[in-house]
């Protein structure tokens, strides 16, 4: 895929949506088109976390493996979501797998080859931190409700009675 | 080891030839004669079932004289052989692990009384089994069992006691079937060590048999065999190199090759093929897996302890906590291989296969560890 | 072959399960159960004694196989102090018919004991450096009786620093020993539970969360965990990312067991037997696979 491709792409990309054009054009510098066949590992818990990815089309699950249950789902991202945030933050090592459920259509993006960006162009890595902290917190708000177990019976009472 | 081993190398290499014996064909009848007599039970391959397996005999009558095995992936028939050699091609069906490892053995039984329970252990003559007519796998296999079940802290005393007891008679394998690759996991044709007799069977110019002890007891039992020393025509005829085998083990590093390829898709592709249905795991003569059984009496208050025969491809072998860790069949097919052929030198300094190859002739899919272990280990393209 | 045995004699008798070198491995001995306390809603501890003799002297980390009659034998960690010679004492999770049969042995009645078995916790080795145990639900068990050495001993150690997280404030165990613990000299003792309720006030949050907590020197802790493998891998990672070497990090893993003597082949993780080179495993052996799938 060419240059020109790609970087259409990143600008219909939601994650991107409303990057400047010359943001994108330093962006596109570390992409490559990727496509996954279903079953296939885009990342694996342990492994060094060198890249990211923008899912363009199919499902991916999120999931961590257990000896005795197997792997147990954490999360699905599909069209339109990013994957991956381990390669900001040290040590860059991704904490959990991501399996494609279906064919799954992607970006990837060097992490090393942003990072270095980043640290030269601090606008861009501002940009992009405060995408990244966007989609962290609706994970980290969604992840919070489901250990709260809305749907569950309650085992202790709720509130105290009168 | 090389792929074509030469008997004669060993003729040469400073053994003292004036204890080998040639004992004629309608002689060696008295080999079986006075092990009864020492109180063995004589075990040698038998055809049975339409199979040559392991099995009691009272004379070399019972012996498949004049039958072969034809032996592929997935295949075993038997065929009649000319020739009238008493010891055929390759090993038979079965090992020694099933007479020295029984399936199914009662550890205890245990009685509720008044201060808590008794336990009590049986104490049955131990059998002292004389097998005449196995290969060097299967010794092969036996030391590798020896170094499992008493080579560490913990012995099985059971296992301990009946190969203790045992006289192993080895023949030498002239003619592997196709599925042996025994030469290049370093487990034969020829057993070098490890036996009481050797035997090595020569039908040209009158059907005799040189032997040869490989202890005291094989000497002592050699002793009663009327024999003669070994002309020339007759180390000649027995040094003849041993037919080449079509199939080996890959060599250089295979154990830490496989167990970098852990992840390796040739798994899944295996997995497809494999039914789990432990055949290899049965017929393996290095498979030492068992698990415990509790039962209850009709009495109350009495139970008993069993050890029982197990296999790593049942669902049921790597359960905690509500699931199995190895749930799939490619985990299963895969800790088999890379129990047998990597982790094992881990565990015991040595591969776990002998090359005998009846996990391939028995393998219902016809899966060949040889082909497996080198479609894993291959360099990635 | 050796020649163990005169030939040429009539059969030679030998018993199978005679002794060599001590008593059968896999003969259980009575031992009889003086003590049942309830410790939560799903877990027990037992008390348990010889009937005859004395108990085996058991090193931190170590298991039992414990045999209930008739039903079924399980490899249950110790979780007493190895300095006390009359009592044996297990914490049990009821989860399936095996263990609601060894929870509801009544007192007085006589259980099978094998053992001790199995690679301790390397109490020895780390004298002179700061403890770091790190416990996630019933994996609080398996640790205790370190706990109760380095307290007996409590000059061999630095720091001792106990983080212990649990599903629910009802999940705890040994809650009154942990408070205990906490008041001596140098010892802290963080909890914290996934779902807090309404009258828990302490810490809420994976026990990963206690990291930020306590002051590390990574350079002299050795760091002991025990907990669900997916809790042990990621405290690994929070150890690692603090400085914690793989040589300095212990997992007490575990898997299917038969024997509990490293002959039946079921405990198999890798190359290694949890039965015999563990439990307790240092991360270095156990880091290339740990994050397999199905190993």
């Amino acid at each position: 895929m060419n240059i020109e491709n790609l970087e259409k792409i990143l600008v219909e990309h939601p994650f991107l949506k409303d990057l400047p054009v010359d943001h994108i054009g330093t962006v596109v510098g570390c992409a490559s088109n990727r496509v996954f066949a279903a079953g296939e590992f885009l990342s694996r818990e342990g492994e060094q976390a060198d890249q990211f990815f923008l899912l363009r089309e199919g499902r991916v699950s999120l999931e961590v493996h257990s000896p005795n249950a197997g792997a147990l789902r954490i999360e699905t991202l599909t069209d339109g979501d990013v994957l991956g945030w381990s390669w900001i933050i040290e040590p860059y090592r991704w904490h959990f797998d991501a399996r494609a459920l279906t064919r799954v259509r992607a970006i990837a993006l060097d992490g090393k080859c942003l990072r270095g960006k980043c640290d030269s162009d601090h606008e861009l890595g501002w940009r992009l931190l405060r995408r990244f902290a966007r989609v962290m917190e609706q994970r980290l708000q969604s992840t919070r409700l489901q250990l709260v177990d809305v749907y569950g019976r309650r085992k202790e009472p709720a509130r105290e009675h009168a | 080891m090389e792929s074509t081993p030469t008997v004669a190398a060993q003729v040469t290499d400073g053994r003292d030839d004036r204890r080998r014996q040639v004992v004629r064909r309608a002689d060696l009848d008295s080999l079986v004669i006075t092990l009864k007599a020492r109180g063995f039970e004589v075990i040698a391959p038998v055809r049975r079932d339409g199979a040559i397996v392991l099995a009691a005999i009272d004379s070399l009558a019972a012996l498949p004289r004049g039958w072969a095995a034809d032996q592929e992936p997935g295949r075993y028939r038997l065929r009649p052989a000319a020739g009238g050699a008493l010891f055929g091609p390759g090993p038979a069906a079965t090992s020694c692990r099933a007479f020295l490892r029984p399936a199914s053995e009662r550890l205890f039984a245990a009685r509720r009384s008044g201060s808590g329970f008794q336990v009590e252990t049986d104490d049955p003559p131990v059998p002292r089994y004389a097998f005449v007519g196995i290969r060097a796998c299967d010794l092969a296999a036996v030391a590798r069992l020896d170094r499992v079940l008493k080579g560490d802290r913990f012995h099985d005393t059971a296992y301990q006691a009946r190969r203790d007891a045992a006289f192993f008679a080895v023949v030498d394998c002239r003619e592997p079937a196709s599925t042996c690759f025994c030469a290049s996991v370093g487990g034969g044709p020829v057993a070098a060590a490890g036996y009481d007799l050797r035997i090595t069977e020569i039908t040209e110019e009158g059907h005799r048999f040189l032997l040869e002890p490989g202890s005291a007891a094989g000497a002592d039992i050699l002793a009663t065999l009327p024999g003669i020393p070994p002309d020339d025509a007759t180390l000649r005829a027995a040094g003849r190199p041993a037919a080449p085998q079509a199939r080996s083990l890959p060599a250089d590093g295979l154990a830490g090759r496989l167990c970098a390829a852990a992840e390796h898709p040739r798994w899944q592709a295996t997995a497809a093929r494999c039914l789990a249905c432990a055949n290899c795991t049965m017929v393996c003569p290095t498979c030492f897996c068992t698990t415990v059984e509790d039962t209850s009496g009709l009495l109350p208050d009495q139970a008993a302890r069993w050890r029982r025969a197990d296999s790593c491809f049942t669902l049921g072998f790597s359960y905690i906590h509500g699931g199995s860790v190895r749930a799939t069949i490619a985990a299963r097919y895969r800790q088999w291989l890379l129990h047998k052929l990597a982790t094992w030198h881990d565990q015991f300094g040595t591969t776990g296969c002998v090359g005998c190859g009846r996990c391939i002739a028995w393998c219902p899919a016809g899966i060949d560890i040889t082909e497996e272990a080198r479609a894993v280990a291959a360099a990635p393209g | 072959m050796p020649d163990t045995a005169p030939r040429g004699s009539s059969a030679v008798v030998v018993s199978p399960a005679a002794p060599r070198g001590g008593p059968d491995p896999m003969i259980p001995v009575p031992a009889r159960i003086l003590k049942v306390r309830r410790e939560t809603h799903d877990t027990w501890t037992l008390e348990v004694g010889p009937v005859e003799g004395d108990l085996l002297p058991f090193a931190p980390g170590q298991f039992s196989m414990l045999y209930v009659l008739g039903v079924a034998e399980l490899p249950i960690s110790i979780s007493g102090d190895p300095a006390e010679t009359r009592r044996r004492v297990y914490t049990v999770r009821s989860v399936g018919a095996a263990t609601a049969a060894l929870v509801g042995q009544p007192e007085g009645e006589c259980i099978g004991v094998r053992g001790p078995f199995g690679a301790p916790w390397p109490v020895e080795a780390a004298r002179g450096r700061d403890l770091l145990l790190i416990a996630g639900g019933i994996g609080l068990a398996p640790l205790r009786p370190v706990l109760y050495h380095a307290l007996a001993h409590r000059d061999d150690y630095g720091r001792v620093l106990v983080l212990y997280g649990a599903r629910s404030p009802r999940d705890l165990l040994y809650r009154k020993e942990l408070s205990q613990w906490g008041r001596e000299r140098g010892v802290h003792v963080l909890t914290t539970v996934d779902y807090g309720g309404l009258r828990w006030t302490g810490n809420v949050g994976v026990v990963t969360t206690l990291f930020r907590r306590v002051p590390l020197d990574p350079g002299r802790t050795t760091a002991m965990v025990c907990g669900p493998e997916i809790m042990m891998r990621f405290v690994v990672g929070e150890l690692e990312t603090r400085g914690v070497g793989p040589d300095d990090i212990w997992l007490s893993m575990e898997r299917n067991m038969k024997c509990g003597i490293g002959l039946c082949g079921h405990c198999q993780f890798g190359p290694m037997f949890v039965c015999r080179d563990g439990p307790v495993l240092p991360y270095r052996r156990l880091r290339p696979w740990v994050t397999r799938h199905e190993i």
